[in-house]
């Protein structure tokens, strides 16, 4: 790819020398002209994928990445773009395909993404008030009314943290264990609850 | 007077068998149970095979598999149940009529399984009343075809009440006419 060509056009954009493939970060407001620039004039005509992710001790919390593909170059780029206030623009009117990418990291990491056509959550429930991949969200989850009152009512459920037993249970590290994965905190069971 | 395992004497009591009604019904409910496949993660897979020629289900009269609830009378649930999903698998339910029973197959559908986690329910059991729990993840064909026959043995010595306890409740189903 012509990478002078964009660093020139959109002097925020910054190179952050990838090592896999060329990474750059992209301010918000060039993102569309920048993913226009790449499908347009250097061939990157295929979204590969656009995830929300969360970056602990930066000054902005949440990020977008999209990997971008060229099919007639056979390589790919990536973007990163800091979501300034949980906001970022969307590509979906450039690529549809990234419609069902940017409901999901919305959902999950309650990233607003300015522009889409249909700004809706996608794995949960639409009632569901929190977000559950960011990092202060607990594994086990929170306790909210079950997503249909006649049903809760009918069978007195609700959507409750899950038993979690001392987990999440994990491999611990060092060369490979041929042990089971195990809780991190072991000092309380089913039987003997949490002190 | 011959001797035979069931007290029946064609002399005595002419061309007539006498039996209890629980009982007739009972056996002709079990040996034709129509399952409904609420098939939701990979246990519907195997779900699937038991339903193939290698494993056959319907050597026990099990084989009429109705994708709608309001033909079926067995809901096997195989797979992991949501929360989002959790209602849509109560209304199913609801959808089907009297006599029905719930299978709860694998570990998902029984306890939530390897999912503790905020977005799976722990077990269909707290949305439906289950009759049968199969263990397994998934559980082979074998094992859903011992529970099916499990199933059938718990509907052949039921009684003829339609009450059932769910969470500890007695739930009595209404017969409209």
């Amino acid at each position: 790819m012509d990478a002078a060509a964009l660093t020139s056009r959109f002097p925020t954009t910054q190179d952050l020398t990838g090592k896999d493939m060329p990474t750059y970060r992209v301010a918000g407001s060039d993102l569309l002209a920048v993913v226009s620039a790449l499908r347009d004039e250097q061939g990157f005509d295929l979204l590969a994928d656009l995830c929300g992710l969360e970056l602990q001790g930066r000054p902005v919390r949440f990020g977008v990445v999209i990997h971008l593909l060229s099919t007639t170059h056979k390589e790919y780029v990536r973007l990163h773009v800091d979501a300034v206030n949980d906001r970022v623009p969307s590509v979906s009117s450039l690529h549809p395909g990234a419609n069902w990418h940017e409901r999901e990291a919305f959902d999950m990491f309650g990233i607003v993404f300015e522009g889409h056509p249909d700004p809706r959550r996608i794995l949960m429930w639409d009632s569901y008030p929190y977000h559950p991949l960011r990092k202060d969200f607990p594994l086990a989850g929170i306790e909210v009314p079950f997503p249909a009152a006649d049903v809760a009512e009918v069978t007195g459920q609700k959507v409750e943290p899950a038993p979690m037993m001392g987990g999440p249970f994990v491999s611990h590290g060092g060369k490979m264990s041929t042990g089971e994965p195990s809780a991190l905190d072991q000092s309380w069971t089913e039987e003997k609850p949490k002190a | 007077m011959v001797k035979s395992d069931f007290g029946y004497n064609s002399k005595v009591e002419g061309e007539v068998i006498v039996t209890r009604a629980d009982a007739v019904v009972n056996w002709v409910r079990s040996n034709s149970v129509w399952p409904m496949p609420m098939g939701l993660a990979c246990c519907a897979i195997e779900l699937m095979a038991a339903g193939g020629s290698r494993f056959d289900i319907s050597r026990f009269g099990m084989e009429v598999m109705r994708f709608s609830p309001r033909q079926a009378d067995c809901m096997i649930v195989a797979g992991t149940v949501t929360y989002k999903m959790a209602e849509v698998v109560r209304r199913i339910y609801d959808q089907m009529a009297e006599p029905k029973w719930v299978v709860a197959m694998g570990a998902c559908a029984s306890t939530g399984g390897m999912y503790r986690s905020y977005s799976t329910l722990q077990g269909v059991d707290n949305i439906v009343p289950v009759d049968i729990y199969i263990s397994g993840c998934p559980p082979r064909p074998e094992a859903l075809l011992d529970g099916m026959m499990l199933l059938q043995e718990k509907i052949r010595n039921e009684g003829g009440s339609l009450r059932r306890t769910f969470r500890g409740r007695t739930v009595e189903t209404k017969i409209v006419s």
